[in-house]
């Protein structure tokens, strides 16, 4: 029987997400028996061109070339995911978009002419359809392999849509910003990592992307009465997802008129 | 837990379980350095000890063994929003009012397994998961908790649709309740009738004095712990100091729901403007449905394994605050926050009439001090019930 053939494509990203695959121990051996991995850099197989039924695409769009890679990697896919936060909104690097690029690279760089680099970073989706949305900073493997094993039972990947705080509130995790003033992104970020943070004791800090509803100004105020200013409430939403809209919109709101 | 009070009872406050009809014991002294007794005996016949501890920043239930591990002259700063626990130097174990969670997680799942399916070369084989809960007794639970628990059961003991899982949880479950005589800033019990006094629904019910703790029984399973602890009755002046502990409870509560049905009144405010304005703080985070103890809406999610050889249909708790609760046919009905605002309210306190013969709220104030952004519910309702300007 022939298998589905699957792809790992990276861009400008720190792998991380490709161990939501890597890290799977015993199970990463069942993956060659459902899927055919013809292209998967970091763990071996190279034939990137090969037109597959899923590419999981990791990392942001930064250069000519990434513009020029990313069509041809939707040319050769039936079914593209977005992995992780840097495809999905842009990431860590969407910072940049708000800053003067070509500037910081005249001011870093002793040749920026050299350089193959756009003036910012963007999401997947703004250059190509993204059928599937993982989010995360890293994505997690329960997330990754349910996309698949739905993906491989012929029917949509089941999204999370709830807020953290319903997953935080399952785990019997004590409510850090109602116990200690934790200027914490939980009933703003999508659920799905687990409530790492707040399981530990720490605000989360946005990693999965916006839920579904944001109230920002709600919980921006919550913040500046925790004693935050405007700009410290800016800087929680533009963080590692900074270029998702609902994020955007937030940070811009609260940074006023700067 | 003997069966006759496993067994739904709709109107709580009005009908008493089956099985309390009995004249209440007379209760009986504890002294405070017998008080492992108790525990060690609710620990006989191979029982876990739930109780409340210390743990970040809030009292939580968890596992206990000795009288030692609780919070002894713990208070609970709660408000809005915000919730802080002082150590004082009361001797007292139980001088706080509550935490996020009492019963509801012992009983109704965070998740859990409902079933399980398998495929082979002969098909598809479904098992019914049956969880086996362990035989756990839980102290310090109040009357706002035990109120909230009658109407869970009367939610999933509804007859002919009797929820296993809930049932198997139910009935491993020893109940010692505590008279709260430290309500916080949030509690409004004594006006919905669920408090200070744990009512019935408990096996034992315990009152902390300065000098010790007055027990009495409400179940037979109860009484027979009780009986086997050989205590003497308590005296006239320890009932007495009891009484006024239980008035001092209420009479120390500021906030308060309408002792009214409010049925009518909230259905015919369903386009009151005050829902906008609570919607512009609601986060729709959850927080509130998560911390009640008588919500109980949950969601259903296939885990399959990674080969598709088999898969797990796990139930966990959802809320109406979220997109999928609302979601039918593709569409979420409500889809924005004013409405799912609007839904939790009138559910709970109207609703829940029709349903189950009583308001959903037990006073105990957790949707108030849990919710991030300090939404407080008696001053919502108060805000709905002015006519708009």
């Amino acid at each position: 029987m022939s298998r589905p053939k699957l792809a790992v494509h990276k861009f400008s990203s720190c792998d991380g997400c490709q161990l939501a695959l890597l890290n799977l121990g015993e199970t990463l051996l069942q993956l060659p028996g459902l899927v055919d991995i013809v292209h998967f850099a970091e763990a071996g197989p190279m034939d990137e061109d090969e037109p597959v039924a899923v590419a999981l695409v990791e990392g942001s769009i930064n250069t000519e070339h990434d513009l020029e890679r990313i069509q041809r990697i939707r040319r050769n896919s039936d079914y593209l995911v977005s992995l992780g936060a840097c495809a999905t909104s842009g990431g860590l690097q969407a910072l940049r978009n708000m800053a003067d690029a070509n500037a910081w690279e005249a001011a870093i760089y002793a040749r920026p002419e050299v350089l193959d680099s756009l003036p910012t970073a963007t999401a997947v989706s703004d250059h190509v359809k993204v059928d599937l949305a993982l989010w995360g900073c890293p994505v997690n493997s329960r997330q990754l392999l349910g996309a698949l094993r739905d993906l491989l039972f012929g029917v949509a990947p089941r999204e999370e849509r709830r807020p953290l705080c319903m997953e935080c509130k399952r785990s019997g995790a004590v409510c850090t910003l109602v116990t200690g003033e934790a200027t914490c992104m939980g009933p703003v970020t999508l659920a799905g990592c687990g409530a790492i943070c707040p399981r530990k004791g720490r605000a989360c800090y946005a990693c999965y992307g916006p839920a579904e509803q944001v109230n920002a100004e709600s919980l921006g105020r919550r913040f500046e009465g925790f004693g935050l200013l405007p700009e410290d409430v800016a800087r929680r939403f533009h963080f590692i997802h900074s270029g998702a809209p609902a994020f955007q919109a937030a940070g811009k709101h609260f940074r006023g008129g700067k | 837990m003997d069966q006759a009070w496993s067994r739904p009872v709709h109107l709580y406050g009005v009908e008493r379980p089956r099985g309390s009809k009995t004249v209440p014991s007379t209760p009986v002294f504890l002294p405070p350095d017998s008080l492992q007794r108790l525990l060690d005996s609710l620990r006989g016949s191979g029982r876990q000890l739930m109780g409340p501890l210390v743990r970040d920043g809030a009292i939580v239930f968890d596992r206990i063994e000795n009288a030692a591990e609780l919070p002894r002259g713990m208070r609970d700063i709660q408000s809005p929003g915000s919730y802080r626990l002082e150590q004082s130097d009361s001797p007292r174990l139980f001088a706080w009012a509550n935490g996020p969670q009492a019963l509801k997680p012992m009983t109704f799942a965070p998740e859990e397994v409902l079933w399980q399916v398998v495929r082979d070369d002969s098909g598809l084989h479904f098992e019914p998961q049956a969880s086996t809960p362990a035989p756990t007794a839980v102290i310090g639970v109040r009357g706002c908790d035990l109120a909230a628990l009658q109407l869970q059961k009367a939610h999933f003991l509804q007859e002919g649709a009797e929820d296993p899982a809930f049932q198997r949880r139910l009935d491993k479950l020893l109940i010692v309740a505590v008279d709260c005589s430290h309500p916080a800033d949030t509690c409004f019990c004594a006006s919905t009738g669920d408090g200070p006094d744990a009512g019935p629904g408990h096996d034992i019910a315990l009152t902390e004095l300065d000098e010790g703790f007055l027990l009495r029984a409400g179940s037979p399973q109860g009484q027979e712990i009780i009986d086997s602890l050989a205590l003497p009755p308590a005296s006239t002046a320890q009932l007495q100091a009891a009484a006024e502990s239980s008035r001092g409870a209420s009479d120390a509560q500021t906030r308060k729901l309408p002792a009214t049905d409010l049925r009518d009144a909230l259905f015919a405010r369903q386009d009151h403007p005050h829902w906008a304005a609570v919607a512009e703080r609601c986060l729709a985070c959850g927080n509130c449905t998560a911390v009640c103890p008588s919500c109980f809406c949950s969601a259903y999610e296939p885990r399959p394994s990674l080969d598709g050889a088999e898969s797990e249909q796990v139930r966990l708790w959802d809320s109406c605050f979220s997109f999928e609760h609302s979601n039918l046919h593709g569409h979420p009905v409500r889809d924005d926050i004013r409405l799912r605002y609007r839904q939790w309210l009138t559910h709970k306190l109207a609703g829940w009439h029709d349903q189950y013969g009583r308001s959903g709220c037990t006073g105990c104030g957790r949707c108030i001090s849990w919710c991030p952004v300090g939404i407080d519910l008696t001053e919502e309702v108060a805000s709905l019930l002015e006519e708009p300007a």
